[in-house]
């Protein structure tokens, strides 16, 4: 007898705890997303399925668009993102603006139409105003012209500018701006040239 | 495959005789045509779009007695207003089909009248479902056709069926959805209003609003930088692509959802396609 109130007690509480936490999470529209395109994509070329999964970064940015997420989760998230950041090994910050002209302009890497042995672009002028002599740049990032002019080259500078290159995620969460070397889509060398293109007094960038 | 005047030419002369049935005019994506280098195929075109020929052919393969079973999609194919009705049929898609018991865009309803209705080959259509100069798209002549014929129809989905209800949402869902080697989701790109990437103008398609009714309304479109008509099916698989994601199947769930939502964003806009693109 005990043991059936205990039971009827069990029974009646189940959907209760499980109403809550169903309503504690929401209806999770990312997991509806994902298992609809888990049959409605297939692998091709370099882009697998794995890449349809989402990374806390991604699921966070997902879950609440068009709005933004909530604080707690995303203070979280945006230390892990911080903590991904690798300095470059030789510490030094700068290669060569030429290069990284050639990388800022190059939108191809990635795509399954891509090869994979090329090295990937950083597609930067997509988004960004740098060279007054490239006139096809996107809006949806700033104007990056006179960058360096305008900022100097200090330590500080080039490590705010190492780090928003390598994951700018750890700054703004829900950017549009890749993780460029989080993600492994730049070398170090590339992010090099790159950050030589943006601070190199002789970088068209800066005239 | 670039336009050639030579080609140019031949388009005129068959457009001018087309023209009685032919409406299709030239709307443009780019705000800023000030900037707009395509402005000049537009000069070029005057009010001529190559999706005529397009057109004209889907027309033939729509009356044409074709396939084992020996019927014409104009008697058979309903696509959602009614057998063999056309008017206004684009503007109310997708929709729910009781016969399939699914949610279709004109791309995977076609695809339904010609194999089941007409005994066709569905690998064969589906081998050539996006033309490439000879090798023709009979889905893309049709679609020219058929969208051409809801010129001027405000898009109204139903929306009353519970599927077309639940399309709309995951559509959603996958419009915000990031991921890939560079998190990018629909709204990356289209999230706003007046950005543009290099110098292409960016709708935003996440709102319902002016961009997303005149984005719409002119798809499937003549891309001039394909030398082909194009539909949605191929413009979201191309997107897809470049958001670094793995290939987006043709007439899949994921198609038809996200189209479901670009078309409700759209809504009281009036079709204008085919439409003429970069």
């Amino acid at each position: 007898m005990h043991s059936l109130i205990r039971l009827v007690i069990l029974l009646a509480a189940v959907p209760v705890v499980s109403g809550a936490a169903v309503h504690a999470t929401q209806p999770d529209r990312n997991a509806q997303a994902l298992s609809v395109m888990k049959t409605s994509f297939q692998a091709k070329g370099q882009a697998g399925m794995d890449r349809l999964n989402q990374d806390k970064t991604q699921a966070l940015c997902s879950l609440h668009a068009p709005a933004a997420p909530p604080a707690e989760p995303t203070a979280k998230v945006v230390a892990a993102n911080l903590a991904s950041i690798k300095l470059p090994a030789d510490g030094k910050f700068l290669g060569d603006w030429k290069r990284g002209q050639a990388i800022a302009e190059e939108g191809t890497g990635e795509q399954y139409s891509d090869d994979p042995a090329k090295p990937s672009g950083g597609n930067c002028y997509a988004c960004h105003e740098l060279d007054k002599q490239q006139i096809a740049y996107g809006t949806i990032g700033p104007s990056l012209y006179r960058y360096g002019k305008n900022r100097g080259s200090s330590e500080p500078i080039l490590k705010l500018t190492w780090d928003m290159l390598y994951d700018m995620k750890g700054y703004a969460v829900c950017t549009a701006m890749p993780r460029f070397g989080s993600k492994g889509i730049l070398t170090e060398q590339q992010i090099k040239d790159v950050m030589a293109l943006l601070f190199d007094p002789d970088s068209p960038v800066n005239k | 495959m670039k336009v050639k005047s030579r080609q140019l030419m031949w388009w005129l002369a068959i457009g001018g005789a087309a023209a009685s049935s032919f409406a299709a005019s030239l709307v443009w994506a780019q705000s800023d045509s000030g900037s707009d280098p395509v402005a000049e195929y537009r000069a070029m075109f005057g009010d001529d779009n190559p999706a005529a020929l397009w057109v004209m052919r889907g027309q033939g393969l729509w009356q044409e007695v074709r396939g084992p079973k020996h019927v014409a999609l104009a008697t058979t194919c309903d696509l959602g207003m009614g057998k063999g009705i056309i008017k206004g049929a684009y503007a109310h898609l997708p929709r729910y089909f009781a016969d399939t018991r699914k949610v279709q865009d004109l791309d995977t309803r076609l695809l339904t009248c010609m194999v089941k209705g007409q005994g066709l080959d569905q690998a064969e259509i589906l081998k050539n479902r996006f033309g490439d100069g000879d090798r023709k798209s009979d889905i893309e002549a049709l679609a020219a056709y058929i969208v051409d014929a809801s010129q001027g129809v405000p898009i109204n989905l139903p929306m009353q069926h519970p599927e077309e209800k639940r399309a709309y949402e995951l559509g959603k869902a996958i419009f915000f959805y990031r991921a890939g080697t560079h998190d990018f989701s629909c709204a990356s790109c289209h999230g706003q209003s007046g950005k543009r990437i290099r110098l292409q103008s960016l709708p935003d398609l996440a709102t319902a609003g002016k961009d997303a009714r005149d984005t719409y309304t002119t798809w499937p479109a003549y891309r001039v930088s394909q030398g082909e008509v194009r539909t949605m099916e191929w413009r979201i698989g191309d997107c897809f692509r470049q958001q670094r994601l793995p290939e987006l199947k043709y007439g899949s769930e994921a198609a038809i959802d996200l189209t479901m939502f670009l078309a409700k964003n759209a809504e009281g806009g009036k079709m204008a396609a085919p439409g003429l693109k970069r």
